[in-house]
């Protein structure tokens, strides 16, 4: 082989290797941290892995926030208006965190099934509900006429 | 009135541009010098018609129009007037009307700069700022119109989010865009070539200087945004891996490959088909990161006002013009010549290893960041893609680019000794372990990850002070010493070694701590005693705060005193505004959460920050090396007309090295 073809053998190589370690580098990566978003319906019928990070997003129920008094401990629920999940969180939540408006938390489900929240994002608009959660409530309304007329 | 005067001044530029992208390039086509002739005056039209189109808009804020719907939606009486001022950027509309000002700008300069240019390029290339000009006037004028009235007129505006009431808002999106604009003079400059059809080192050379300049701008309004993030979002961190973020962290991974692979062309005449693709590449992702930010198709911070019609105008725009370029390419670059060969140990080959990684890191970014709209589109759930991936990929692919600087330098083009190289660089690798070591040894708590991240800086560093070094003791006499392109070389490479000691220990050993706090109260972070004095009312123009008085206390003195402010706007709005008690090896950050049994105790955070202001003063050295290279007088010079082969470079090549003693 003369040494210029040899060259471009090994420079053809060595970019192959690069570029299949880079891929399978990052599929693994990727699959390591794509958090998938669920709403508290999909919760409660048992699709969201335990354990797993992962994103719920709803509204805020109403009266639902308490406080420990002690600590930076809160407890509230995000609901679609049909499915209810208790959420706890340590921490300062953001300036936007209101009763009855959107809300995305960032964290997993323990055994009991209580969502344990590392972040809690608010939009930083009161008319926009992000559109993750306007979805999810659409297909949780949809998900209770559906059990009402069965229920019927 | 004023109004419909910016609206009739933006169509004249827009017919302005439309005569800039036509007339001049027929010219050059056919041949024709007074057609040619018509793109200096057309592209000096359009910048005078777009600034008083901009005037107008800021004029209206100034004099607070409310019947305007853009000035009504984003001001109101009570903003004071430096903020109405950039509150002309603060809404889609405006921000898109300073978008095509800088773009203006940009072609003006190119106009009045680029005298010593064959006039036949120069005619092709300011056609193809007026093609890009005519896309963004009309996508500002057809879909976001920031002179529409609102009927009847409003007593008061609403209000500028209070988020951009801030000065770091003021300067970061202008810096921003003259980032992103710039590329399309590169990418001018690639697609006046392949016009031209005669793809050689000139073109490269001419466009150097403005890569550069449009890199240095594009580095600033990224580190701008990152320390406005810092300070104005409340939560202390300086890189989200947002998906707007990443928009703008995309073309600035290749504009800083395109800067690299430019070099190579205008000096060696290698690498000319992937410069040529990597300007189209630049410009192509700048704007894509437009359109991810102005549709509304990712979720993010920034928050424009989703709109799928303007989504879909850039997304066709995006379409002509990176298919376009991208169809001219296929059709010309196979007429390049092939590249002479070197050896495989040669300045060329580190080159083409700082690109690929570049370019791979840039591929990486933007699979994470589309991700979540491939899964969105083939129905595999709504995804988002961690932080941790891009940490993880960013860091593989950029520790490899960064051990490989400081040969990058010392290397001869067409091929060195490996062994030569090996031992001019001995020492500063030598003082690099040793620098490193001392460092993990006195700082306690650094991990191994970032001891080492640590020593490949100060290699960096070291490695750029032996290439000076060597640089002087090579001198002759009656030629510079140091040539611009060589000082800011250096002074970008030392910025990356700045950067990475800033991202390793404010990465490692910062401290976040949310604590309960009333007045009166004090808690211990990280060797500091913050001391909670006070609680207090404050009133501002268009706001009232709680006001916490805080003392930072280090080793037994007191640092100073923080005022960190939990602001309700008249308009509603609540937000957190930090304190930060900033150093150069430290920062110690304040910010006031939420209030307790009813505004007794704060929920308060408390961060401590080491060398956090190291990241952004990298990041400030990287763009100052790029104005400077910009400097280079080499590149400046009048080309030659000889249209035949170009002149050899008569560059001041790294003489032989001696025999080390």
């Amino acid at each position: 082989m003369n040494p210029l073809r040899k060259r471009r053998l090994i420079l053809i190589l060595v970019l192959l290797l690069g570029v299949g370690s880079a891929t399978a580098l990052a599929l693994a990566a990727l699959n390591e941290n794509v958090n998938h978003f669920y709403s508290p319906t999909e919760i409660a019928a048992g699709k969201a892995p335990s354990g797993r990070t992962m994103r719920l997003g709803g509204v805020v129920l109403e009266d639902s926030t308490k406080r420990d008094p002690s600590s930076l401990k809160v407890d509230f629920v995000v609901t679609d208006r049909f499915k209810n999940v208790a959420v706890q969180y340590d921490g300062i939540l953001p300036d936007l965190f209101k009763e009855g408006q959107s809300v995305i938390a960032n964290g997993s489900l323990n055994a009991d099934g209580v969502f344990i929240a590392q972040e809690v994002l608010a939009k930083h608009d009161e008319n926009y509900m992000p559109k993750e959660v306007a979805e999810a409530i659409a297909a949780a309304q949809q998900e209770k006429a559906r059990v009402r007329e069965m229920a019927q | 009135m004023m109004p419909e005067l910016g609206q009739v001044a933006l169509i004249l530029g827009l017919l302005l541009a439309v005569v800039l992208a036509v007339v001049p390039l027929l010219g050059a086509q056919l041949n024709q010098p007074a057609l040619m002739a018509v793109a200096r005056p057309a592209s000096y039209g359009m910048f005078v018609f777009v600034a008083i189109s901009y005037a107008m808009l800021t004029h209206a804020f100034m004099v607070q129009d409310f019947s305007v719907a853009y000035v009504a939606q984003n001001s109101n009486l009570e903003l004071p007037w430096y903020y109405r001022f950039s509150a002309v950027w603060g809404g889609h509309e405006g921000s898109l009307l300073l978008w095509v000002l800088i773009l203006c700008v940009w072609t003006l300069a190119l106009a009045a700069l680029s005298r010593s240019l064959p006039d036949r390029f120069m005619a092709r290339a300011l056609s193809v700022m007026g093609m890009i000009a005519i896309g963004f006037i009309s996508f500002t004028f057809f879909t976001s119109n920031p002179f529409e009235r609102h009927v009847p007129p409003l007593a008061d505006g609403n209000d500028l989010n209070p988020l951009l009431q801030d000065f770091g808002l003021i300067v970061h999106p202008p810096m921003l865009y003259m980032g992103y604009v710039g590329f399309a003079v590169a990418f001018a400059f690639a697609v006046a070539a392949l016009l031209d059809g005669r793809v050689d080192q000139q073109w490269v050379r001419w466009s150097r200087p403005w890569t550069n300049v449009a890199w240095g701008f594009l580095t600033l309004g990224i580190a701008l945004g990152s320390w406005w993030a810092y300070y104005e979002l409340g939560w202390g961190g300086w890189w989200f891996w947002d998906p707007v973020e990443n928009a703008s962290f995309l073309p600035w991974l290749v504009g800083a490959a395109l800067i690299h692979s430019q070099a190579v062309t205008e000096k060696r005449g290698t690498f000319k088909a992937w410069t040529l693709l990597l300007a189209i590449a630049a410009f192509s992702l700048s704007l894509l990161g437009t359109f991810l930010v102005r549709s509304g198709v990712l979720t993010s911070v920034h928050a424009f006002a989703s709109d799928p019609e303007r989504g879909t105008f850039i997304l066709v725009f995006l379409a002509i013009i990176a298919g376009g370029a991208l169809t001219l390419y296929a059709i010309r670059a196979p007429r390049l010549e092939p590249s002479p060969p070197t050896r495989l140990f040669s300045r060329e080959s580190l080159l083409l290893a700082n690109n690929i990684l570049l370019a791979v890191a840039c591929a990486m970014v933007l699979i994470g960041t589309l991700y979540p709209l491939v899964a969105d589109a083939f129905d595999l759930g709504k995804v988002s893609v961690g932080p941790p991936y891009f940490g993880l990929m960013f860091t593989v692919l950029m520790a490899p680019l960064v051990v490989l600087i400081p040969f990058g330098p010392m290397t001869r083009w067409s091929g060195d000794d490996v062994g030569t190289v090996f031992a001019s660089l001995r020492t500063a690798l030598l003082l690099a372990v040793i620098g490193g070591a001392v460092w993990w040894i006195v700082r306690s708590g650094l991990t191994l990850k970032a001891a080492l991240g640590i020593t490949a800086a100060l290699w960096v560093a070291f490695g750029t002070f032996a290439f000076l070094r060597r640089r002087w003791q090579l001198r002759q006499p009656g030629r510079p010493y140091f040539t611009a392109e060589m000082v800011g070389m250096s002074l970008a490479h030392l910025g990356v070694a700045v950067f990475v000691i800033g991202v390793m220990f404010a990465e490692t050993l910062n401290v976040e701590r949310d604590v309960r706090m009333a007045p009166g109260d004090s808690a211990e972070v990280a060797g500091y005693t913050i001391k909670f004095t006070e609680l207090r009312h404050h009133e501002g123009p268009n706001f009232v705060a709680d006001e916490g008085v805080f003392e930072v206390w280090y080793n037994g003195k007191l640092s100073s005193e923080q005022h960190p402010q939990k602001r309700q706007y008249l308009r509603g709005q609540v937000m957190t505004e930090a304190a930060i008690d900033a150093g150069f090896f430290a920062d110690f950050y304040i910010a006031m959460g939420e209030p307790l049994d009813n505004g007794q105790a704060w929920a308060v955070r408390l961060y401590y920050k080491p060398y956090i202001r190291w990241v952004w003063l990298g990041a400030l050295m990287m763009m100052l090396g790029g104005f400077i290279a910009a400097c280079e007088r080499r590149l400046r010079e009048p080309v030659k007309r000889s249209a035949e082969a170009p002149a050899p470079v008569t560059e001041p090549a790294l003489p032989a090295l001696p025999e080390r003693a």
